[in-house]
């Protein structure tokens, strides 16, 4: 039972990484219809920037409370920056020109920027993997159980519940972005019909850019999130984050933003469990086959609407 | 960006704007990631600083940018016009008739390769490995070119190939030429298997499900360790024989048998006809169904599913079909790969792979046979003249991909030949021809 | 007299189909005869092309049935049978409203896929074909004259060798009905094979679809809003509207059905008492009241 109550902790916060990196395919699907393959490698790219500007700052464990907290946010907030730099350079020169091609062709290009970026990234920052010595430290004890081999504890973790929180906190931001303001209303006409939006003046060129920008900051919150979880990153760690995100993406229904929350939470949650209680190394296996299952037997998500084939 | 071509006569301030946004981009994404780099030292990372290499990479990016808005794009808006578009039918008149003699001198250059003066070992090699991912490229083009299904997990069933030989040989003692046919087999089978719950998934969830398969694939073999080796991966996997005469030193075999020195190229030069073989049959076999019912209702397919089931055509066996066979051709090139290399292991059969042969396909035009083969030079020849810069070796490769995709979405070749003809053959221009999305 | 209850060969028994809250057919019956012109026509949304996709399989009723019957006596339940197999065993193949031609592929090509089935079978699925049968190069040599036959009959054979994209609107229409008669079916179902057809083409459109009534041995049913082709041509018409049959007859009864013209003509609010008054007296007796103009 404690063990089960730990690994539910484990699986929400690293769930929420996998909705933060969702939301960025979700987004992107639902508005233009492509598999942006390359969001995993913002998530990457967030991470080191987010990194170099720890290591930059001196961040360490023994800097203040107050002025950690500060110098996160800062961390945050550069890392989002750049890192809508490169998604918005990305739908700039890569995507966009090939708009109205036939469907496959941004996927493969997209294919080739997440090898460009993956690339780039361990040419300019080394192949090795980047420790980064932790900054936020302790926790609460929720339960402590003594058997014969010993105490077991239950913990949240400071940086668990800092996970949680940021990922509640933009979640609620972002929903209000879409809901609410005149930019998710154009977001939400180009997902219906792009030509019909332009005609009624919506600049959908603009719309689409700012799309790729939220995904690409969401991104790298996760990134940072990421590195201050794990403690290590390395140039490769997009490629199987994404493939979980995007499950979680289609898991939640396409298109659908608390869909990629959920769907972040489920495979959180199914891999944690996994890992705990059948086998690590094939943790990635049963992402993957998490991502077939889902496409095979659920294609339209969770909270997604089903499609009727048109003839 | 690249994409927006300025209307003209723009003017300075627009260009300059421009420059300027240009600037701040490549400030924000190599300013940071190249500028400082994080080492790994005692106690913590501290950061190298590459200040002078950031900026000599900024001021790349802005100068290249003026100069293109300097020349191509003031031109570009005349340039168009000036190209009559009879001139351009002529010089696409010209390359069909280059075409029509492309392939046979190939083939010719290609037979009498081995023995020209200047081929090496070396070279042989390289021929040995283009040869290799034209069979591959050629096998994938029956899925993605001619079906329509983008198939991001080909390299899947080249390591079922390649396992299928390594373990039977291993467990079984079974020859290379008993273990060519199954591995094709083998790995048909596969392509069934996988294929047969994905295949009514629309084209870009086809396209992340195989890249999920191949994956799994690679991650049991990778894991599996009783029975691959794991990471160890197999070695001493039989070399293939001359119909039972092995490549050594000695009595009884090839040399010998045919009163020939001995000669470690003998076994080279074997192995680079073989794979011309196999690369051939893979040819043949495609060109021959793309003349009957199957190869035209793979085309149909991937032009139009909803017409293909409207006229009676069973929509999963037709993908099942094509599935399969780019499969069986990818287990023979796996197979021929193991007997090659002696020594496989799940770092061969990674996703860049596919990403690769996908590449050669989709740069030499979906569905033609010829763009496979030109693709397949310009790539791994391409790979070897950036055998020194190891490490930018990928990152060009991705680039390329993108630079590929942006400048001809349709590939190098991208007319296609029609199957059959009543009176005149007439090719069919590439914005006719659908490239398979899903539906 | 009703002909086509008596020599039937397809029959659509209370077939509804509901799309989520929306009930798009409801409880609709009616027969196509052998050997007929049979036309279904509608206001627009109406419920024609859904009625079309159940028929050809395309969507599976919400209820009802769907026989078809063929020449031998065999009867094929429609509604059961996957789409494919409608046109290959069945026998009723189709046109859609947006022409789906195989575009990248020639004329010719189009005619053959069209063949898929029966040269499938002739090159013992594939493995004789690759090895070069004789018996397959004949069945080829079959299949193209088939093809030209239908070619020479929609007047595209000097196109054979195009691309199906490359023809003109009125072209492509054409090449899609002689690609569906390339199946060689029973019951041919047109989803508006006039619509966007000059008036030159609508002519040889008719004069195609009266031979093809006349030599072939296949009932056609039609979606059509010109009404000239429809009246000039079919020998029974189904009116639908709203999803309901409010009409079934030959055209001269459909023609004079007050329900049709005021389905057709729209009633203004005001009027719906009268006219409906007006459609009582006339199903249950004289049937002389001229309808609202």
């Amino acid at each position: 039972m404690e063990y089960f109550v730990q690994q539910l902790i484990n699986g929400v916060t690293l769930g929420s990484i996998y909705g933060l990196i969702a939301i960025g395919y979700t987004m992107v699907y639902g508005i233009i219809g492509m598999i942006n393959f390359a969001h995993g490698d913002i998530f990457m790219v967030g991470a080191f920037i987010s990194l170099i500007v720890i290591t930059a700052l001196g961040l360490t464990v023994s800097t203040g409370l107050g002025l950690t907290f500060v110098a996160l946010i800062l961390v945050l907030v550069c890392a989002m920056i750049i890192a809508s730099a490169y998604g918005w350079t990305l739908e700039r020169l890569a995507y966009r020109p090939l708009r109205g091609s036939f469907r496959l062709a941004p996927l493969i290009t997209a294919i080739g920027v997440s090898i460009v970026l993956q690339n780039y990234i361990q040419i300019a920052q080394g192949a090795r993997v980047k420790p980064l010595q932790p900054i936020i430290t302790d926790g609460y004890t929720l339960m402590t159980k003594t058997t014969e081999a010993g105490e077991f504890v239950v913990q949240i973790s400071n940086i668990q519940i800092l996970i949680i929180s940021v990922t509640v906190i933009l979640m609620a931001v972002f929903s209000l972005i879409i809901a609410k303001t005149s930019l998710g209303r154009s977001q939400r006409a180009c997902e219906q019909d792009q030509k019909m939006a332009s005609l009624l003046g919506i600049n959908v060129d603009k719309t689409i850019s700012t799309t790729f920008v939220m995904g690409a900051a969401l991104a790298a919150v996760a990134g940072l999130m990421f590195l201050l979880y794990y403690g290590v990153i390395d140039f490769f760690i997009g490629f199987v984050a994404g493939v979980k995100a995007f499950t979680a993406a289609v898991l939640g229904g396409i298109g659908s933003l608390p869909g990629a929350m959920l769907g972040g939470l489920v495979i959180g949650l199914i891999e944690t469990f996994w890992s705990a209680y059948f086998s690590v190394e094939y943790k990635d296996v049963a992402a993957f086959a998490m991502l077939a299952i889902v496409l095979i037997f659920l294609p339209q998500g969770l909270l997604g609407k089903p499609e009727v084939e048109k003839v | 960006m690249s994409s927006g071509g300025p209307a003209p006569g723009t003017d300075l301030a627009q260009i300059f704007k421009d420059l300027v946004v240009t600037f701040l981009l490549a400030a924000a994404i190599f300013g940071t990631t190249i500028a400082f780099k994080t080492e790994t030292a005692i106690g913590g990372l501290t950061l190298e600083t590459h200040y002078g290499l950031a900026a000599a990479v900024v001021g790349v990016v802005v100068v290249g940018r003026f100069i293109l808005w300097m020349t191509v794009w003031r031109k570009r808006t005349v340039a168009v016009s000036v190209v009559p578009g009879g001139l351009k039918q002529a010089i696409v008149g010209k390359l069909g008739f280059l075409g029509k003699y492309f392939g046979p001198t190939m083939l010719l250059f290609a037979l009498v390769f081995p023995f020209l003066p200047f081929t090496d070992r070396y070279l042989l090699d390289l021929g040995i490995l283009i040869l290799t991912y034209i069979m591959l490229g050629w096998g994938l083009n029956i899925v993605v070119g001619l079906a329509g299904l983008l198939d991001l997990g080909y390299v899947a069933f080249y390591a079922i190939g390649a396992y299928s030989y390594a373990l039977l040989a291993q467990y079984f003692g079974l020859s290379f030429w008993i273990c060519l046919p199954l591995a094709g087999i083998l790995a048909a089978f596969w392509g069934i298997i996988l294929g047969f719950p994905v295949l009514r998934l629309r084209g870009d969830y086809l396209a992340i499900v195989t890249l999920a398969f191949g994956e799994i694939i690679r991650v049991v073999l990778l894991n599996w360790y009783q029975f691959t080796g794991g990471p160890d991966g197999i070695s001493g996997i039989p070399r293939p024989t001359f119909f039972g005469l092995p490549f050594k030193r000695g009595e009884g075999n090839f040399a010998d048998f045919f009163g020939l020195d001995y000669s470690s190229m003998h076994r080279i030069i074997f192995l680079y006809f073989l794979i011309l073989l196999l690369a051939l049959v893979t040819n043949f076999v495609t060109n021959r169904l793309r003349r009957l019912p199957l190869g035209r209702a793979w085309e149909a397919l991937r032009e139009d599913e909803i017409a293909c089931r409207s006229i009676g055509l069973n929509t999963t066996l037709v993908k099942l079909s094509a599935f399969a066979t780019g499969a069986m051709f990818a287990g023979f090139a796996g197979s021929f790969f193991a007997t090659r290399q002696g020594f496989i292991s799940p770092e061969s059969f990674t996703f860049i792979e596919s990403a690769l042969i996908l590449a050669i396909v989709v740069l030499g035009g979906m569905g033609s046979q010829v763009g496979v083969v030109i693709a397949s030079i310009a790539m791994i020849g391409g790979f070897e003249i950036f055998r020194e810069a190891e490490q930018f070796r990928m990152l060009i490769f991705g680039l390329a991909m993108v630079v590929i995709m942006v400048w001809r979405p349709r590939g190098l070749i991208s007319t296609r030949e029609p199957s059959i003809f009543l009176v005149r053959k007439k090719s069919v221009s590439a914005d006719m021809v659908a490239q398979g999305e899903g539906h | 007299m009703t002909r086509w209850n008596e020599d039937i060969l397809l029959s659509v028994e209370r077939m509804s189909m509901r799309f989520g809250g929306l009930l798009a057919v409801d409880d609709l019956s009616f027969n196509v005869g052998k050997g007929d012109i049979t036309a279904l026509i509608g206001p627009n949304g109406a419920g024609k092309t859904t009625v079309f996709n159940c028929i050809t399989g395309f969507y599976k009723p919400t209820a009802g049935r769907i026989t078809a019957h063929t020449l031998e006596g065999e009867k094929f339940l429609l509604e059961r049978m996957d789409d494919f197999r409608i046109p290959k065993q069945a026998k009723v193949a189709r046109t859609f409203q947006n022409i789906r031609l195989f575009g990248g592929m020639t004329v010719l090509e189009n005619l053959m896929v069209g063949q898929h089935n029966p040269l499938m079978k002739a090159s013992k699925f594939t493995f004789g074909g690759i090895l070069g049968l004789s018996s397959y190069k004949e069945a080829e040599k079959q299949a193209i004259e088939l093809a030209k036959y239908w070619m020479e009959k929609t007047g595209l054979t000097y196109r054979a060798d195009d691309a199906a994209a490359d023809l003109p609107y009125g072209e492509q229409r054409k090449l899609e009905i002689a690609r569906a008669m390339c199946t060689r079916p029973k019951l041919l179902c047109l989803d508006e094979p006039a619509a966007g057809l000059n008036p030159r083409e609508s002519e040889e459109l008719n004069a195609l679809l009266l031979h093809i009534r006349a030599e072939e041995d296949t009932g056609i049913l039609l979606i059509e809003h010109d009404m000239n082709v429809v009246m000039e041509i079919s020998d029974h018409i189904v009116v639908l509207d709203y999803g309901e049959k409010i009409a079934d007859g030959t055209p001269e009864e459909v023609r004079n059905d007050p329900k049709v013209i005021a389905a057709y003509l729209g009633v203004s609010d005001e009027d719906v008492e009268n006219v409906e008054q007006q459609i009582e007296q006339d199903v249950t007796g004289s049937g002389e009241t001229e309808a609202p103009k």
